[in-house]
């Protein structure tokens, strides 16, 4: 079973947790003033890269808070979790 | 101070309370749900209504009938003897007063069942993903967590294991629990 580092109560079972998806995907401050191109790219574009990737996730059944991490999509490695809010570890490689 | 809300109107039992063996049916108790934010800067208080909130996240405070465990960093499950909670909810929300908290009674949202002898830690483990083991998880841990399909609510106050789920899992986790103890009987 994968193992996933949550930064508030340690390394837990994977089925405890949720992914939320890819993080730092800012809502456009005035939603009104896009075409329907552009809210479409907000709402479905995702980097989907081959490595490092910058995800949400839950710990939905432990301490209940969401944090991002940084997951290689090669090998499902963590490589470092960090606070919801925070800018993204300057990391592009890593096991 | 307003009169506490009716919520000690008493219900059956989902299961009747079970004498001892290695998966025990522990009578009803009164539980509370506390959700509560410290600002920046701020620090929580340390208790709340004789409850010990003090402890780190993942741990628990108090006796095997009255404790408080902290499940998150804003959320603790606290348990008292039936018919405490009427006396218990005022003394918590006055301790807490000119904070901001929601305080939940869930007492009739779950059951609880003690697990204890020297095969508790391997029954639970027919469901739980967790290390159980006295390093991993000591005299004084609690933690939210999946038992085979339900999510529940496992504290260790003293040796034995308590293990909380919600009402409706109570048939589902209790026939789990005597079909894993069967191997260790």
């Amino acid at each position: 079973m994968l193992l996933v580092p949550c930064p508030y109560c340690g390394p837990r079972p994977e089925v405890e947790f949720r992914c939320g998806g890819e993080a730092h995907i800012a809502r456009p401050a005035d939603p009104d003033a896009l075409d329907d191109a552009a809210w479409a790219e907000y709402l479905f574009a995702r980097t989907s890269p081959k490595g490092v990737h910058a995800e949400r996730w839950l710990h939905a059944h432990g301490c209940g808070r969401w944090f991002n991490a940084l997951r290689n999509t090669v090998s499902d490695a963590f490589i470092t979790t960090y606070e919801m809010g925070e800018p993204r570890p300057d990391i592009t490689g890593g096991r | 101070m307003p009169e506490p809300v009716a919520i000690h109107a008493r219900r059956a039992p989902i299961l009747a309370p079970s004498a001892s063996s290695a998966v025990r049916v522990l009578p009803a108790a009164d539980r509370f749900v506390l959700q509560m934010k410290a600002p920046r800067g701020a620090v929580l208080p340390s208790a709340a209504g004789g409850f010990d909130l003090s402890g780190p996240l993942n741990s628990v405070r108090g006796r095997p009938e009255r404790f408080a465990a902290r499940l998150g960093p804003g959320e603790w499950l606290l348990v008292c003897p039936e018919g405490e909670g009427t006396a218990t909810e005022p003394a918590i929300a006055s301790d807490l007063a000119g904070r901001f908290f929601s305080l939940v009674a869930v007492g009739h949202r779950n059951a609880a069942f003690l697990l204890s002898g020297p095969h508790a830690a391997d029954i639970l483990n027919a469901g739980i993903a967790l290390d159980l083991s006295d390093t991993a998880f000591p005299p004084g841990s609690a933690t939210r967590t999946l038992l085979g399909k339900t999510e529940v609510v496992l504290v260790r106050v003293g040796e034995a294991f308590r293990l909380e789920c919600w009402r409706s899992f109570a048939p589902y986790v209790h026939a789990f629990l005597q079909d894993a103890a069967r191997e260790f009987a």
